[in-house]
């Protein structure tokens, strides 16, 4: 018996993203085959990296996950400068937890020139993430939408209750939006074929949700994997959108990240690698020492 | 690769004798072909066909055991690129590595950390599975008393790993009843490994510089009628390995290419210095088609994580994970603390355990057996009404355990509090938050005795 490589080519390519705008754009996606696999085919861009920053002070964090912040943690703009300057963040991803309606509940406009503040301190893309509350979110960030006008924020969760107003007011200001549709790849073709009416699919990034390790890590996994096998092998245009997860907040409410410093940051840089192993092209993270490993290990 | 009824059925001697139980040769190829007969069942097939066909209808991917008895690793025989396409069916191993330059009281306490890397998640044991065994250095006698306290103070399989042929087979001999991996087996010197691996019985740990060596060893291997290979690529970062291992499994099960039809090790132990890329490293390679992955990290820290690891991405995509149904005690409970119920679907479970831990208040979380499916579906299928519930407070003495009568239950099941009021007039039944994450702030707000 011959051998012969079983390389695997695919004609299709997951679309290119660019979060932000002039110098600050960066692009995501856009590889025409399995992550890692460059022995076969082009991987155009880095997987994207982002650090996150709260609108308010940390609850309840573990002191490790707090410890790298604590002297900025009050402040998001101070937050972020120190996420890029310090910790060599390329992209930020700034959570709106003042918005919970069941919290503080502030109000959109003053949390839309928060937002505003701190993309005009910053040199790299934004996320902007509101709390998964389908009507306040609609409401907050179409505000932060028109107050950031131009600026190619990527904006999300985008729900199957409020992808309308969001989508709309994304499109009219320029943004990228992240659709969310949890566990499950047919909910997510269908999110993004409801979008795709009015919405330019360069502009998405999809989430399946994250769970983190030891708390179905295995089911993200393989929704991300499924997905990215639709889209490349079966060349379903409706799945050709890079996929976002968001691992911060899941992997560091688990007692096991909470148990030791090194463990924490194992348990986040674990889920993380095993998501970019199934195809994510965008992560969430906390811990600076995280970022920096994972930063190291896809770039070497 | 699978072969077709009707592939089989030219092979077979088509007298339609009835002997096997079939009507007719067609039906015994059709049934064979599937997996329902087998093959010696026809007892007038030609040897040389029957031979044949076994090689033909074998697993794309070889089937490896290193040790023996409870504590023996089997690998390979995997059957999917994804595991969502069917399942990944058996556990890489993990192996930790131990020189024999390290001082005996270096090593002793190694194996005693080895040891306790043991964890119960969910009613199954999480623990490292062999001990890689290296002679690094000048002489033999250090490398054999090393394999020799491995030998007599633990249970664990080893992978017995020299450079010297003849060390490393006087090693293998010395603990041959434990069936040790013995590695590395080369294109140097697998000739004269291959009468050594026949008379100890053993498997093989071929390293090839690429895959072509790879083919070229395992060929003479099989010829020679060492079965049993487990394949180093000879990879050297985490890159090469994702590439490596993901050819060799593609060669296998999608073009069944005999010689590289075998599991695969990967050493992340000397592809980093840095213990967290180290763990990275492995953990990425387990998940991407790695048989063993060898390691050098010992520190509870660095190996649980890759523990739980292993355990997810090689669960059962087709089967719900359950827990066991009972009361949960969650940090000590007393008598006036929060009783909750749920399902024990497994991911169930955990959120909401782990947002009541979050919340910082000893609880009961009872968890009731719905064969791992969760609150609607459950209570769509009659497992977790009120009546179910009403039997299982009974049936676990919930009212022994707490004063008071107050019921959590999940925030979707609004129907659910109608029914458990009829069933338990004595209970108050408080109706929880629809999301997990709110437990906390539920508890907070709403729990008093």
């Amino acid at each position: 018996m011959t051998y012969e490589a079983p390389l695997e080519k695919h004609p299709v390519n997951i679309r290119e993203v660019v979060l932000g705008e002039g110098e600050k754009a960066r692009k995501i996606g856009g590889e025409n085959t399995f992550p890692f696999h460059s022995f076969e085919g082009s991987l155009p861009n880095l997987q994207g990296l982002a650090l996150e920053v709260l609108d308010i002070h940390p609850q309840n964090w573990a002191t490790w996950a707090l410890e790298p912040f604590k002297d900025v943690a009050s402040d998001p703009v101070d937050w972020a400068k120190k996420c890029v300057e310090e910790y060599g963040a390329e992209i930020l991803c700034l959570r709106l937890l003042s918005t919970d309606p069941m919290g503080m509940d502030a109000a959109p406009e003053e949390t839309a020139k928060t937002v505003r503040k701190v993309v005009d301190s910053l040199n790299v893309p934004l996320i902007v993430l509101g709390t998964g509350t389908e009507d306040k979110d609609s409401k907050v960030l179409i505000e932060v939408a028109r107050e950031c006008s131009g600026k190619n924020l990527l904006l999300g969760p985008v729900l199957k209750g409020n992808y309308q107003e969001i989508a709309k007011a994304a499109l009219e200001h320029g943004h990228a939006i992240v659709a969310q549709a949890a566990m499950d790849a047919n909910l997510t073709k269908e999110l993004n074929i409801a979008l795709c009416k009015f919405f330019p699919p360069e502009k998405i990034v999809v989430d399946p949700t994250s769970s983190a390790l030891g708390y179905g890590m295995e089911y993200t996994f393989s929704i991300i994997e499924s997905i990215k096998q639709f889209g490349l092998v079966d060349k379903d245009n409706m799945m050709q959108m890079p996929v976002f997860s968001d691992v911060a907040a899941e992997c560091w409410r688990t007692k096991e990240a909470r148990e030791s410093e090194e463990q924490g940051i194992l348990w986040e840089a674990t889920t993380s690698m095993t998501f970019l192993l199934a195809g994510a092209n965008l992560l969430v993270l906390r811990h600076p020492t995280a970022l920096r490993l994972i930063k190291k290990m896809i770039s070497s | 690769m699978a072969l077709k009824g009707a592939e089989i059925m030219k092979m077979l001697p088509k007298t339609n004798c009835k002997e096997c139980g079939c009507a007719t040769c067609f039906a015994f190829a059709m049934k064979l072909a599937t997996g329902g007969v087998k093959l010696d069942d026809c007892p007038y097939i030609d040897p040389e066909v029957k031979a044949e066909l076994e090689g033909a209808m074998a697993p794309p991917m070889k089937l490896v055991t290193i040790g023996a008895g409870e504590n023996a690793l089997v690998i390979g025989e995997e059957e999917v690129m994804f595991r969502h396409e069917k399942t990944f069916f058996h556990e890489p191993g993990i192996a930790v590595l131990i020189s024999d330059k390290e001082s005996e009281s270096d090593i002793d306490e190694k194996l005693g950390r080895i040891n306790d890397l043991r964890f119960d998640r969910i009613g199954n044991v999480l623990k490292v599975n062999l001990l890689a065994l290296s002679k690094d250095s000048g002489s033999s006698a250090p490398f054999e008393n090393l394999v020799k306290k491995a030998y007599e103070d633990t249970n664990f399989p080893f992978i017995l790993i020299s450079e010297n042929t003849d060390i490393l087979f006087s090693a293998a001999e010395m603990c041959a009843d434990r069936r040790p991996l013995v590695y590395p087996i080369t294109g140097e010197n697998v000739s004269a490994a291959i009468p050594r691996l026949k008379e100890l019985g053993l498997p093989a740990g071929v390293k090839g510089h690429g895959l072509d060596e790879l083919i070229s060893i395992t060929t003479q291997l099989k010829d020679a009628g060492v079965e049993e290979s487990i394949l180093d690529p000879g990879s050297q970062n985490m890159l090469e390995g994702i590439r490596d291992q993901t050819l060799i499994r593609r060669a296998a099960l999608k073009k069944g290419f005999r010689p590289l039809g075998y599991p695969t090790m990967a050493f992340p132990c000397f592809m980093s210095q840095d213990k967290y890329e180290q763990a990275l490293t492995a953990s990425a390679l387990m998940a991407k088609y790695a048989g063993i992955v060898v390691i050098s990290l010992t520190e509870k820290e660095f190996v649980f994580p890759l523990l739980v690891h292993r355990f997810n991405i090689y669960s059962d995509p087709r089967r719900p994970m359950t827990v066991e149904e009972k009361v949960y005690e969650l940090s000590r409970p007393d008598e006036n603390s929060p009783v909750l119920i749920s399902t024990n679907y497994a991911l169930d479970f955990f959120i909401v355990s782990g947002a009541i831990e979050e919340a910082d208040m000893p609880a009961f979380l009872c968890i009731k057996d719905t064969g791992g499916i969760g609150v609607l579906a459950a209570w769509t299928s009659g497992k977790f009404t009120g009546e179910a519930i009403a039997e299982f407070l009974k049936k676990y003495d919930v009212e022994n355990k707490v004063k008071h009568r107050k019921l959590i239950i999940p925030g979707v099941a609004k129907k659910l509090k109608d029914e458990l009021e009829e069933e338990l007039p004595s209970w108050k039944i408080l109706l929880g938050p629809a999301e997990a994450s709110d437990i906390p702030k539920f508890l907070a707000e709403k729990w008093k005795v």
